[in-house]
């Protein structure tokens, strides 16, 4: 689960790598990879390359633009490895804690969904944006709905405008969520995990 | 054998000679009796045992002691075997040693120990508040909490027993004790579908014989309660209306017994940065705080001082339809007693975080794991077993279309060995939760990704939660076995 950190002189290398294969391969799987704690000014210069010029903002999200991915990653105080996949560009970010979240990012340049995987769940708050609301409607409704006979059980919200799922114990969370609306054409749900 | 002089007790002296000293010669020994107290003991146990020598003359009170089993003192203070599990008869002999042919004899019942009871009866109900809040596939013990060290104590019911998760966590408003809080320490821990909040206090733990002592607990509270529950905390779920652990209705039991594959809750916690799990309450906000596993919220049974490596819990078999409650037992310890071996029970060892893998037709979903407070069979969704989603408001349960739908899967340790499949029944939810039956083997539901083996899984069987770090017949924990 968790990733080593990547060293200067490797993070150096990726660079290098990664400016060679962005200009030669745009096809290329494995578009760069490098360790944001040492690299935030470069990853951004990066990123900005490879999906135009986006701003900043203060707090990423499901259905926010690809620049959130970075804001979540110095959240996170992660490191940033990208892939792309042709119908879609995934960031993973790794946190020090082995926390792990994917945010897959659409050609028009949206988060259509975000995937996580590691010893607790993300800041669901965050990674949600304005679909968290939404998603805790739906699972108050499913609560109050099944209040007769209460299920203790992974999460699973299905509504038109969001679906996000979550499993786990303690010690070990996964889930995704996305926008039906938003998931390029030829991409499946599954993609998302 | 040991030759000594006894304590003996001289009863009487025979015939017209009054001299009570000399003439050994023209002593004789008459008889010898015995007697042991207590003449029924344990193990390990002594027995005090005294010679009654009867002569004529100036003779000799001196005898020799033997035991059948076990060992005597020159004294006669005799010490019975170390261990056996079958009851004993000691034959102890006291023989003069003026005359070797007059003895006496006395038996000694030695018993197995008493050994401390590790059976609590588990009960499947439909919980604390049948009429409000009616659970389903949960299990439930009795235990008693003191605070430490005193006679100040709580017998709590209701009590939910998870797989899933280390440690005690008691609804505050059950609380009746006041169990001394650690330092301004709070926990947020997360569960499946919420989360739950309050301050880490101590508590000595009594389930059946078993104890534990001064062990990190949770007291959770409301999300109205003090300190206030940090934004970083409910944000990891479904914000404050995800505090599941604020009342007996919405946790579902009145504390949750965590008697899982781990000792304690956050090894992360050990280190900075801390995630946001244990919160220093002691300013005017609570932060993130690095704990110690020491500290940590822990798994009681890995602290009894027996039967500590693991438990058991043994359910009868649950008819398709359900039953409206359930008897079994939560069983303390792997291989520590003649009621907790293994046997033929295959052991399937978890990866570092507490998961193997299920295989389901053909396909392998390695973040698998099998947790008795899930309460029912979560896999996978409708579209991979062509199983059906219920009509709304049930939807996040399986309704298929022929009912029972049987399936099977195989299990894999993260040793790479599989078992035999597992065969399982999926019936539909809407008709068993149309019911009054608490217990359910066929209630199942989706689960995008993997399988979680919850209560369902458990009837009929009898499922070992090995803890890690501790050793058992079958190996070191972290594993099942069933």
């Amino acid at each position: 689960m968790s990733r080593n950190k990547p060293s200067k002189i490797e993070f150096i290398t990726r660079i290098v790598v990664a400016q060679f294969s962005n200009a030669g391969r745009a096809d290329s799987m494995n578009i760069f990879k490098f360790g944001g704690i040492y690299s935030k000014r470069a990853s951004r210069h990066l990123l900005s390359s490879l999906l135009l010029i986006l701003p900043l903002p203060a707090m990423a999200a499901l259905g926010d633009n690809a620049a959130s991915v970075l804001a979540d990653q110095a959240r996170m105080k992660g490191t940033l490895r990208s892939v792309d996949a042709h119908t879609y560009v995934m960031h993973e970010i790794t946190a020090p804690t082995g926390a792990v979240v994917r945010e897959y990012v659409s050609p028009a340049g949206a988060v259509f969904g975000v995937a996580w995987d590691g010893p607790f769940p993300p800041n669901l708050q965050q990674l949600l944006g304005p679909y968290y609301q939404q998603a805790q409607q739906a699972q108050q409704a499913a609560a109050s709905a099944q209040q007769q006979r209460g299920r203790r059980a992974p999460v699973v919200i299905e509504t038109p405008g969001l679906v996000m799922y979550q499993t786990g114990h303690v010690r070990s969370f996964h889930g995704q969520a996305y926008i039906p609306q938003l998931v390029p054409q030829g991409v499946q749900a599954s993609e998302i995990h | 054998m040991l030759l000594a002089v006894a304590s003996v007790i001289v009863m009487a002296a025979c015939g017209g000679s009054g001299s009570g000293g000399g003439g050994g010669s023209m002593s004789t020994i008459t008889s010898v009796a015995v007697t042991c107290s207590p003449s029924t003991i344990q193990y390990g146990q002594t027995s005090q045992c005294s010679a009654t020598v009867m002569g004529t003359g100036s003779f000799s009170s001196t005898v020799t002691w033997t035991a059948s089993a076990g060992s005597i003192s020159a004294s006669g203070l005799f010490t019975a075997p170390s261990g056996g599990n079958v009851s004993l008869l000691v034959i102890v002999t006291a023989t003069s040693t003026q005359d070797t042919t007059k003895s006496g004899m006395a038996n000694i019942t030695v018993n197995p120990v008493q050994q401390a009871n590790n059976v609590v009866p588990v009960v499947v109900d439909l919980g604390p508040d049948p009429q409000n809040a009616p659970t389903v596939d949960t299990p439930y013990v009795t235990i008693t909490i003191c605070v430490p060290g005193t006679n100040t104590c709580q017998t709590i019911d209701h009590v939910e027993v998870d797989t899933g998760s280390p440690g005690l966590r008691i609804v505050s408003s059950v609380l009746t004790i006041p169990l001394p809080k650690q330092n301004n320490l709070d926990e947020c821990l997360v569960f499946l579908d919420g989360y739950v909040w309050g301050p880490v206090a101590t508590a000595d733990i009594t389930v059946a014989g078993e104890k534990a002592s001064s062990v990190p607990v949770q007291i959770m509270i409301p999300s109205t309660g003090s300190p206030p529950v940090p934004s970083s905390c409910s944000s990891q779920s479904m914000g404050p209306n995800g505090n599941e652990g604020g009342s007996v209705d919405t946790f579902g039991a009145n504390a949750l017994i965590g008697v899982g594959l781990f000792q304690q809750d956050c090894p992360a916690c050990t280190t900075s940065p801390p995630p946001d799990a244990y919160y220093d309450c002691s300013g005017s906000s609570c932060n993130p705080t690095t704990v110690s596993l020491a500290q940590q919220v822990t798994n009681p049974v890995s602290l009894f001082a027996a039967d500590n490596n693991g438990v058991l819990i043994q359910l009868p078999a649950v008819p398709d339809g359900g039953s409206a409650t359930v008897n079994g037992s939560l069983i303390f310890g792997i291989g520590t007693q003649s009621n907790n071996a293994l046997g033929s029970a295959m052991v399937y060892p978890t990866d570092n975080v507490g998961n193997f893998t299920t295989t389901f037709n053909g396909t392998s979903y390695p973040a698998s794991f099998i947790d008795s407070g899930s309460n029912g069979l979560f896999f996978l969704d409708s579209k991979t077993t062509g199983i059906p989603a219920c009509a709304k408001p049930v939807n996040t349960w399986y309704c298929p279309s022929t009912s029972p739908d049987n399936l099977t899967a195989v299990n894999q340790g993260s040793n790479g060995q599989s078992g035999p499949p597992t065969n399982f029944s999926i019936e539909d939810a809407s008709n068993l939760l149309n019911t009054n039956n608490s217990a359910f083997s066929t209630l199942g539901g989706p689960n995008p990704g993997s399988f979680d083996w919850g209560l369902s899984f458990f009837f009929g069987k009898s499922v070992f939660t090995a803890i890690e770090n501790k050793s058992t017949p079958g190996g070191a924990g972290p594993y099942w076995a069933y």
